[in-house]
């Protein structure tokens, strides 16, 4: 490919396409399947669980349950990892799952300040300001201000609690379910429940009907 | 290492940009990093603290500068050169040039969901009682290691309270150095806002870190 320099023909115009990054990771794919190292297919399947069947509607299920059973949200205090499972997730970047639940004294925030762990198996991949300086940084000296950057004004009297994931421990918040949310089916109230209310950045809201 | 993943109440980074609609992943590339990564791992020749440690030692300017999957990309070629997997001409040319060093194992295809499912369980047989439980008043140690802990720097010498006890996990300030199997108990520990902030930090905030053993010193 590198040394064509007098074709103009459009492999030669897709490399150049390549930038920089994107160049030295193609290398790198290449060499370790060369040397045998990965399997593509493997890679393939890596992306796939990742793109499409693994993120946080997984989360808002458990969240869904936890509010519509006590039962399962008792055992979901005492064994994350167990009740979790019960709904078919664990694994990888989840082998021990604590769930902490949110009340009207205090509210809970999960960060990484030393990388970006984070519940996979029940929250997908994380994104990028989870894994960035400025939410690794402050979650844990100024929570408040965190909030304040998505959004969120805690009421008078709640307290904080952070979570830093410095072990293999990951943590899932439980929001509290809103009010409004009577008699509803755990299919409903699990589309009440976005990713970040269960980071502890945002709350579990219903939205004004249009 | 005090090294430039150890970010916590570090000041100067601006507000926290939420991302409306954010993708799964910002190019191709990223996924092929991702995939890279895990595929990698899955050969058995590292441990996921010795894979962290080779993020963290990207000199901070750098890793500070890199994005995330920049930085997961230069911890796997750092990792593959030190287990003498890769050269480094053969990481420019993207071809082999030496023989490979056959792994541990490789994850085929139609292993990854079993394998993804199962993850790889942290917890090991403690060889000994636990030495707090839950309700007991520790310090943490004043240690600044050259080699990898998960003990973050604004938590070391902090007087907290034992919370949970987690049973015995892999140790990862030995994980990292080779010793993959090496335990210890692990515990929540919860500090209050002032302890760790000083006296104008928020009284009604509490943050947690979780802490091994020879983390901790009765207090």
């Amino acid at each position: 490919m590198s040394g064509h320099h007098h074709h103009h023909d459009h492999y030669h115009d897709h490399d150049n396409h390549f930038t920089p990054i994107e160049a030295r990771v193609k290398a790198l794919e290449s060499l370790m399947i060369a040397k045998g190292y990965v399997d593509p297919a493997a890679l393939d399947a890596i992306i796939d669980t990742y793109e499409t069947k693994i993120g946080p509607r997984n989360g808002a299920r458990v969240v869904a349950r936890a509010w519509s059973d006590p039962a399962f949200a008792a055992r979901l205090k005492a064994d994350g990892s167990a009740a979790v499972a019960e709904l078919g997730y664990g694994g990888r970047g989840g082998e021990h799952i604590v769930a902490v639940f949110n009340t009207p004294e205090e509210h809970n925030l999960i960060v990484c300040t030393l990388c970006s762990c984070y519940p996979w198996p029940v929250l997908g991949l994380p994104p990028v300001w989870y894994k960035s300086p400025p939410y690794r940084s402050k979650a844990v000296i100024d929570p408040r201000g965190v909030l304040a950057d998505f959004g969120v004004t805690l009421p008078q009297g709640q307290s904080i609690r952070v979570w830093d994931s410095t072990a293999e421990t990951r943590f899932i918040v439980i929001p509290m379910r809103p009010a409004g949310t009577e008699g509803w089916s755990e299919e409903k109230l699990a589309s009440i429940v976005s990713r970040d209310s269960m980071i502890g950045t945002r709350l579990a809201v219903v939205e004004a009907q249009s | 290492m005090n090294g430039g993943q150890d970010l916590g109440g570090q000041m100067g980074f601006g507000p926290v940009r939420p991302e409306p609609n954010e993708p799964i992943f910002h190019g191709d590339w990223e996924k092929r990093v991702l995939a890279l990564n895990v595929a990698a791992g899955a050969m058995g020749q590292w441990s996921i603290d010795e894979s962290r440690h080779a993020r963290e030692s990207i000199p901070p300017a750098d890793y500070l500068s890199f994005s995330y999957y920049q930085i997961w990309l230069a911890g796997l070629q750092n990792l593959l050169l030190q287990h003498g997997f890769v050269t480094r001409d053969e990481l420019t040319e993207g071809k082999p040039s030496a023989p490979p060093r056959p792994p541990k194992r490789v994850l085929k295809g139609e292993d990854v969901p079993a394998v993804l499912r199962r993850g790889f369980p942290y917890e090991r047989q403690a060889q000994a009682p636990a030495k707090f439980s839950i309700g007991d008043s520790v310090r943490t140690t004043v240690i600044h290691p050259q080699h990898h802990t998960r003990l973050p720097r604004y938590a070391r010498g902090k007087l907290g309270v034992i919370e949970r006890v987690s049973g015995c996990h892999v140790f990862p300030d030995t994980g990292a150095q080779g010793q993959p199997e090496t335990a210890q108990w692990l515990y929540t520990v919860v500090f209050t806002g002032p302890e760790l902030w000083g006296r104008d930090a928020d009284p009604t905030t509490r943050v947690s870190i979780e802490a091994w053993e020879s983390y901790l010193e009765p207090a």
